[in-house]
């Protein structure tokens, strides 16, 4: 990167520093930053769209619907994040590829389950193995984009159906007297006046949802968390130019700092978003 | 032409679809000739990332080397070492290099080349002086011919997920010794930093090392197997053994 670094050996510590944070694999460190934020960029409207609808759909007077809707919440229930998310993984990619299977392969005849092994055709293998690297990875962070807004357009939909529950039945009343359809007070009176409810429960849903980003090493994308394992483990003088022991405690140390400023930077702004949509409603605005 | 006419049966949307992944998969025959390299990056200096990013190490030189004699197009991936072998098997990629010795029990699931390392010698890694080998606890990395090793003579068997780990574990005092492969201990003996040193004997295990591939691929077999003898008779394979293990490496 600088030119005083093709020496290393010779350096002060201060430039050894400068050339060691800049060599070429301690930028997949700063990229996979990049991949987090996509990750929450993507994420967050995804969650709040499957949350919505899974709002709507249990409070549906049409029994099937408001079913799927109330299972869908409930999910949030009983199971660890954890499995859902290697459940998801996993179900889904089989899924695509057992689909892809019986459109591609109608003449296959071996067992696509054998053992613990999951075999398709290769020709449909999602991506297909002759695919470039860069596939291989949108791929695995598309799918796990996905379960994310699953997981947690679930949590979403709780939070939203209660804020949906919380607007004073009184402001529908009005609304209906006034002769507007179901449909209409739902969406000129009900929604616009459920955000305010909603915020404090959403605000807490991002602040989870930034910290379950680290989920995404164990689903196999190289984030954040891969790249200061690896890094900060011991590189000897054999095999790399900047030689040094175990450094993975200060390679952790800079993520916890990193997500500490995260998380606080979005709470300051959060709080300011609410400041705002409390601003002129019929309760107090200290919901915060 | 069969299975047009069933396509066309069912709805237009199927249609445009099937049509679809079709022209993907016929795309790809044609680049078929690229052939995945899997690796674990974490094993110096069989295989790992350089300062730059990039795989490296004696099996990207050898592998590089064998793909360009068999006319093959080669890109690496890298894979943790404990799935190395289902994914190998579910086709995420096509071969497998990754220090890997050749034994009769991953025999029963994947194939393997002909041995492009001699059979290896481990040996046991240690702090302390004086260490009951046969009572102590000792570190090795999951699903390895070592960590088989060790449950088998009575020692306490810590795992881990990559070699690193185990190193760590003798430095912080988890583990009494770590047992592994010599040539991956070789260089934390050599700098002796924190007094690490070799214990006891080295221990012979396995067939040797060698490419690892899906018992279907016969073919990619018999490139690769063709390409290492090439290397083993003109003395080349030997010259990238000593230029990565040093003098004292066993060559063929």
């Amino acid at each position: 990167m600088f030119s005083f670094c093709s020496e290393p050996d010779t350096l002060d510590s201060l430039r050894w520093f400068a050339c060691y944070l800049t060599t070429g694999v301690e930028f997949n460190l700063y990229l996979s930053l990049g991949t987090v934020l996509a990750l929450l960029a993507i994420t967050a409207p995804a969650a709040l769209v499957f949350g919505f609808l899974g709002a709507m759909a249990s409070r549906s007077h049409f029994l099937p619907l408001s079913l799927l809707g109330k299972i869908y919440t409930a999910m949030v229930r009983g199971v660890p994040d954890i499995v859902y998310f290697l459940f998801f993984v996993i179900a889904l990619d089989q899924g695509l590829e057992w689909t892809k299977h019986q459109i591609v392969c109608p003449d296959w005849t071996e067992p696509i389950r054998q053992g613990a092994n999951f075999i398709v055709c290769p020709q449909a293998k999602i991506p297909l193995s002759t695919s470039p690297q860069w596939v291989h990875e949108v791929y695995n962070f598309f799918l796990a984009v996905f379960t994310f807004a699953i997981v947690f357009g679930a949590f979403a939909a709780n939070v939203l159906s209660g804020a949906m529950a919380a607007v004073p039945r009184g402001q529908i009343e009005t609304a209906e007297a006034y002769g507007m359809t179901h449909r209409q007070a739902f969406w000129r009176i009900l929604v616009p006046q459920m955000w305010l409810y909603a915020l404090p429960g959403l605000s807490n849903l991002w602040m989870i949802l930034i910290k379950a980003t680290p989920l995404l090493f164990l689903l196999g994308v190289e984030d954040i968390v891969y790249w200061a394992r690896e890094l900060g483990g011991t590189k000897a003088a054999k095999f790399s130019a900047y030689p040094h022991p175990d450094w993975r405690i200060w390679y952790f140390l800079g993520l916890l700092v990193f997500y500490l400023l995260f998380t606080k930077v979005s709470e300051y702004v959060l709080t300011r978003i609410n400041r705002r949509l409390a601003r002129g409603q019929s309760i107090s605005g200290n919901m915060a | 032409m069969n299975k047009q006419v069933k396509v066309r049966e069912s709805k237009m949307k199927k249609l445009i679809i099937a049509a679809a992944i079709m022209a993907l998969t016929a795309g790809s025959a044609l680049a078929q000739t690229v052939v995945r390299m899997g690796t674990e990056g974490a094993y110096p200096p069989y295989n790992f990332i350089n300062d730059k990013g990039e795989v490296d190490g004696f099996e990207r030189a050898l592998g590089d080397e064998l793909c360009k004699r068999a006319g093959l197009t080669c890109t690496w991936v890298t894979n943790d070492w404990d799935s190395i072998i289902p994914n190998l098997v579910s086709g995420n990629y096509d071969t497998i290099m990754a220090g890997m010795s050749i034994t009769d029990e991953r025999k029963k699931t994947i194939d393997f080349t002909q041995s492009y390392y001699p059979p290896t010698a481990s040996r046991y890694l240690a702090i302390k002086d004086g260490v009951d080998l046969k009572h102590a606890v000792i570190a090795a990395q999951v699903n390895t011919i070592q960590s088989a090793y060790v449950a088998e003579t009575g020692a306490t068997l810590l795992e881990y997920d990559t070699g690193d780990e185990t190193i760590n574990a003798v430095r912080n005092g988890e583990a009494d010794a770590v047992f592994a492969d010599a040539d991956f201990l070789a260089p934390f003996a050599e700098q002796n930093d924190s007094g690490l040193h070799f214990v006891g004997d080295p221990v012979p295990l396995g067939d040797g090392i060698g490419i690892g591939l899906r018992k279907t691929d016969p073919e990619l077999k018999g490139k690769l197997n063709d390409a290492i003898s090439a290397m083993k008779s003109d003395g080349s394979l030997n010259a990238l053994l000593t230029k990565w293990f040093g003098d004292g490496v066993q060559t063929y």
